[in-house]
């Protein structure tokens, strides 16, 4: 049974890197650029809103992590919580900041 | 390979092969190196080993029992749609052999979930693997030792705790300004291998949560397709005032093994007016609940981690968050039962790491 495990993730992981591979590289989730300061501003307190609304119901706010590492964590939280497409991307643009 | 059950409000655990769970750490290691060629720009996401780990000592009964663990969380981002993640659960439970002689044990090993999911679009994210069954709460959000309130779990946590292996349709969106609504709905196979055991089943969840005054409250559904075809259902409930530092959370579950609830409130002391440079990382924890054993045989209330009579438990808490990710957690609670009354203490310390395994996390 061990080998089929194996198996398994090999074909996961071909699957993904195929469809990594076509993805057009859209930067869908980036941190969105804002000049604005005032803009940015009021970004930054709605995505403290958000975090507290969405990821305090769970746990404390952690230290920020580079954004690249926030990028992976908040797509893990955006599947694992359900949070909305929305939220995530204002979560993103504080823990970023 | 040997199946153990701990006792009743533990969770249980299943020993299996150490080269297997190698197998699979090197193999998500090496698609995750491979996954190192996309590109790198300033916030693309990078492959990331986070998880958690703790100590802690158990008091059942007057029986000490030592639990050591560690959790790798292993999560490897491709393009802008695609996330494969994974999580290995690793527990030694260690207790006096024959009353007074040394400790010894077994590490159990478990593969909590391998999935790949697939951002479809702002409403639907596509999952396909070994995934954390969707129900209720607790078992895919409060699970982890950093993050729960309490250590022991819920004494109905054994009709929740589950994986499955099929696909699974889930996502989250706004109904409107005030309302956000979240779903989750999947297929599991059944599966009889020790590290991959599923059953057969199809459920589901929905919630629904409001920002505003920060409450969630939702329905969940299990359907098993084997055996006796039986259903499961169960509510939950959570809400955070926004004016005090409280956080409720509630669930109810009912299924062929019995039926049972749960309800915890976790205060956290910020708001006292002294020592507060000290009582901002302290919390307060208390939770009550009851459990009402179905007609089950003994062995598979066991199997399931349940009690197999009736039973109440109270416990209260106190948590220390040190420093970020970092916590010491001590609690006592009673158990109430036909089985006899005892006391349960427990005292720990809960960590939660997160690495980067690509050049942008150094920074």
């Amino acid at each position: 049974m061990k080998p089929r495990i194996i198996v398994l993730v090999w074909i996961l992981g071909v699957i993904s890197l195929v469809a990594a591979a076509s993805e057009p590289r859209s930067a869908e989730v980036s941190t969105p650029v804002v000049r604005d300061s005032a803009r940015a501003e009021a970004m930054r307190l709605e995505g403290e809103k958000r975090f507290r609304a969405n990821c305090g119901r769970c746990h404390a706010a952690p230290h920020k992590f580079p954004p690249q590492m926030m990028a992976t964590i908040l797509r893990h939280m955006r599947v694992r919580a359900t949070i909305t497409d929305e939220d995530m991307r204002l979560v993103l643009f504080y823990m970023t900041q | 390979m040997s199946f153990s059950t701990e006792r009743q409000g533990y969770r249980c655990v299943r020993a299996s092969s150490p080269r297997t769970g190698l197998r699979l750490i090197f193999t998500l290691c090496t698609i995750s190196s491979l996954c190192l060629a996309q590109r790198s720009e300033s916030d693309h996401p990078i492959p990331i080993l986070t998880g958690n780990a703790g100590f802690f000592t158990n008091v059942q009964a007057g029986q000490t029992e030592i639990v050591s663990e560690i959790n790798p969380v292993l999560l490897v981002p491709f393009g802008d749609h695609w996330l494969i993640e994974s999580r290995g659960q690793f527990e030694g439970d260690f207790a006096r052999k024959n009353g007074n002689g040394p400790f010894g044990g077994q590490v159990g090993k478990e593969l909590a979930y391998l999935q790949a999911d697939y951002i479809a679009n702002p409403y639907l994210t596509v999952t396909v693997g070994r995934f954390l069954t969707p129900f209720g709460i607790y078992n895919e959000r409060l699970y982890p030792i950093w993050i729960r309130s309490l250590q022991a779990e819920p004494l109905i946590f054994g009709m929740e705790e589950s994986s499955s292996n099929g696909a699974m349709l889930r996502g989250g969106f706004p109904v409107n300004g005030k309302v956000n609504l979240n779903y989750a709905t999947y297929f599991s196979t059944l599966c009889t291998n020790h590290v991959l055991d599923a059953e057969r089943s199809a459920g589901g969840r929905i919630g629904f949560f409001l920002p505003g005054p920060r409450v969630e409250a939702g329905f969940s559904w299990r359907k098993f397709l084997q055996e006796e075809r039986t259903n499961a259902f169960g509510f939950h409930f959570a809400w955070q005032p926004n004016a005090v530092p409280l956080n409720l959370r509630s669930e109810y579950a009912r299924s062929s093994l019995g039926s049972g609830y749960w309800i915890e409130g976790a205060y956290r002391l910020s708001q006292l007016p002294f020592w507060n440079k000290v009582m901002r990382h302290a919390e307060f924890v208390g939770r009550g609940q009851q459990l009402f054993a179905g007609q089950v045989e003994e062995d598979e209330a066991e199997e399931y981690g349940l009690p197999d009579v009736n039973t109440q438990q109270a416990d209260f808490g106190l948590n220390y968050y040190l420093r970020d990710g970092l916590k010491a957690t001590a609690s006592y609670g009673r158990q109430f039962s036909s089985d006899g009354n005892f006391n349960l203490w427990t005292v720990g310390i809960a960590y939660r790491f997160a690495l980067p395994l690509g050049p942008g996390g150094l920074q």
